[in-house]
């Protein structure tokens, strides 16, 4: 399994990082499927659970300034961003401290200074075509499912950023079902990064469980995408280990599926290739511990903050005058 | 005082605006080499460049999307639909993206974009290129709605959309844009909200906006000769709306007409016939009545499109009946 040993000193701790998000995710995740299950959270809950490895590497590809537009199972994505958990558990909880203040909910995260924003692709393309107007060299990632790459928006995003050599990187979380249904009957067409040739864009095809490796790739992607030679489309093979959403059983595939895939856990097999490079395991297991106890907190911190004032109602529909 | 068409009035106030903003740019189909397909952009290319006045495929979904984006971080897009008809195929970036940005994100992602271009009933275009969009969009908050009725009002009303820092839902209408009339020198702005008494009355309140005004115009001429005074409201937005304007004049009449392009089920007429009901119930010696496009797809045929169409003469029928 383990193909990639960190070699030295600035590898081990590089790993080691991406290692505490991922498990920060995960258990973010898990106190997330609890709060949800004795109803504290409402709506719909994707969770990431599985993917972590994609998230995380894929934004250490970026710096500061680089965008990121992300929906539906976007906790991994805001955590790996950096934001902090309370504002996030809050939002999810609906309440005042949260990071949209209770307005957005679990599928729009929004944090202007961290640059994350809950949207879709065109609006990906739309931010980097800012970025290209006003000639900065931010560059824009945009997560999306593979459900997603059906949505017409997707052609119209696609070409538009071809046309216009955008710096954006599309990258395409497939995690072989769109809710309920498999890839094999939504997408003509198997490996979605195959459509980047009907846009002449660059192309890239990833497995989603060795983190170090999702970042390197994304990396080159970014690093295009920065030099003004235009968008990426990357694919990245991954799995959910829980159902689309937190009322969906996920009955559409078999326990044998399942359970190969959770062999390929991506935090698993980074756990593994830490301690080969020389982590002792109770440093791991303290690493654990400490993260779930932040965790502990920001459910804490979820459950005792105020819901947004009554007076909320009606602010923000507007946008306050210049 | 200038005379302007429509379009030139619409022209001159988004050259005014790029020139003083460069986060501004305008963009949609044809809107750069071809000059715009109604010609509103003409000469836009060359005074601001490819980089400003961007022609884009035909795209809507995607190019409103990247106009939002752009506006969650800091510029400012006029976006362009050749008509509103093709509107539809980009509605889920303007009710689910644009107007709810602000709001989902707690206040944090303002929205300054304009979407504008071509609506209502063109010569014989018939159901899917005749159609009256305000209701649609009116119905959703977050989004402005502006129907300008005159060159000036359209030069002015563009103007304070584009400086807005909220989603404009900005209709044109077709078949004014060769209309000619008088706009000041110099520059101004109407405030979005700001209806204005097209004609003083005292018998009947018409409540319009945009080239229904011109049915409104009409039939006041018409029932001017049968001795009846009609007062007629020009709304200009429907969001926000002048609602007092409304009501003082039918305090004033006591007798309310809202005529618009639209269809009647579930019209913004419908919201206005509401509002005085609920408002100025006391004053009313009529029910509020309406007059609407007919409740049918818009027809090919000469005749049938224009029996479709409010008209003057539909107008003057109600309130000749009205006053009975």
């Amino acid at each position: 399994m383990v193909s990639s040993i960190p070699k030295d000193s600035h590898s081990v701790s590089e790993l080691k990082e991406f290692y505490r998000q991922m498990v920060l995710i995960r258990k973010f995740e898990e106190a997330a499927a609890k709060a949800y299950s004795v109803g504290k959270i409402g709506g719909f809950l994707h969770l990431y659970i599985g993917q972590e490895a994609v998230g995380v590497g894929s934004i250490a590809a970026l710096t500061p300034h680089d965008y990121i537009v992300s929906t539906y199972r976007d906790h991994g994505h805001a955590l790996a961003r950096g934001l902090h958990p309370n504002p996030l558990m809050a939002e999810l909880f609906g309440k005042a401290t949260g990071i949209s203040k209770g307005n957005g909910g679990s599928m729009h995260f929004f944090d202007k200074n961290a640059h994350f924003m809950g949207g879709h692709i065109s609006l990906a393309a739309g931010i980097a075509f800012a970025s290209k107007y006003k000639k900065e060299d931010s560059v824009t990632i945009c997560f999306f499912g593979e459900g997603a790459a059906n949505i017409g928006s997707f052609h119209e995003g696609l070409n538009l950023a071809a046309i216009w050599k955008l710096p954006v990187v599309f990258i395409c979380e497939n995690n072989h079902y769109a809710m309920g249904t498999p890839e094999y009957r939504a997408l003509a067409v198997k490996d979605v990064s195959i459509r980047a040739h009907a846009y002449d864009m660059a192309r890239d095809h990833i497995e989603g469980d060795e983190v170090r490796k999702v970042r390197d790739h994304v990396k080159v992607a970014v690093e295009r995408a920065r030099r003004g030679e235009g968008p990426t489309l990357i694919e990245v093979s991954t799995y959910r280990f829980r159902g689309h959403s937190m009322s969906d059983p996920a009955k559409y595939r078999t326990k044998e599926e399942l359970e190969a895939y959770k062999k390929k856990d991506p935090l698993m097999r980074a756990r593994h290739e830490l301690e080969l490079g020389g982590i002792k395991p109770n440093e791991l297991d303290k690493l654990e511990t400490d993260i779930q106890t932040q965790i502990d907190e920001a459910y804490q911190f979820a459950e005792t903050s105020p819901e947004p004032p009554l007076s909320q109602l009606h602010k923000y529909v507007y946008a306050e005058d210049k | 005082m200038a005379i302007l068409t429509y379009r030139e009035a619409l022209n001159r106030a988004m050259i005014e605006e790029m020139k003083q903003d460069p986060l501004i740019y305008l963009m949609g189909e044809e809107v750069g080499h071809y000059q715009g397909a109604y010609k509103v952009s003409q000469g836009m290319l060359d005074l601001f460049g490819e980089g400003r006045v961007i022609d884009t495929p035909i795209s809507e979904n995607g190019f409103a999307g990247i106009g939002v984006g752009s506006a969650m971080v800091g510029l400012r897009p006029i976006i362009e639909f050749m008509t509103w008809n093709f509107s539809l195929v980009a509605i889920d970036q303007i009710i689910n993206s644009a107007a709810k940005m602000n709001y989902m994100s707690g206040g944090q992602f303002p929205m300054p974009i304009v979407f504008r271009g071509a609506g209502g009933a063109g010569g014989r275009l018939a159901a899917q290129h005749s159609q009256a969009f305000e209701s649609w969009y009116a119905h959703c908050p977050g989004l402005k709605v502006v129907c300008p009725a005159t060159p000036k009002d359209a030069y002015g009303l563009l103007k304070s959309s584009i400086r807005d820092n909220n989603p404009t839902i900005f209709i044109e209408s077709e078949v004014l844009y060769g209309m000619k009339g008088e706009v000041p020198e110099g520059e101004f702005t109407i405030p979005l909200g700001l209806g204005e008494i097209k004609r003083k009355g005292t018998d009947i309140t018409l409540v319009t906006w945009s080239r229904a005004l011109s049915f409104a115009e009409e039939a006041a001429l018409i029932l001017e000769k049968e001795g009846i005074s009609v007062e007629i409201v020009d709304l200009r937005s429907l969001r926000p709306l002048d609602e007092n304007l409304i009501y003082e004049s039918v305090k004033k009449t006591n007798r309310a007409v809202v005529v618009e392009e639209g269809w009647p089920v579930a019209g913004f007429g419908a919201q206005i016939s509401h509002l005085i009901q609920k408002n100025v119930f006391s004053y009313l010696d009529h029910p509020v009545e309406r007059v609407t496009q007919m409740d049918v797809p818009m027809s090919y045929a000469a005749n049938l499109e224009k029996m479709s169409l409010p008209s003057a003469n539909r107008v003057a029928d109600t309130i000749r009946e009205m006053l009975r």
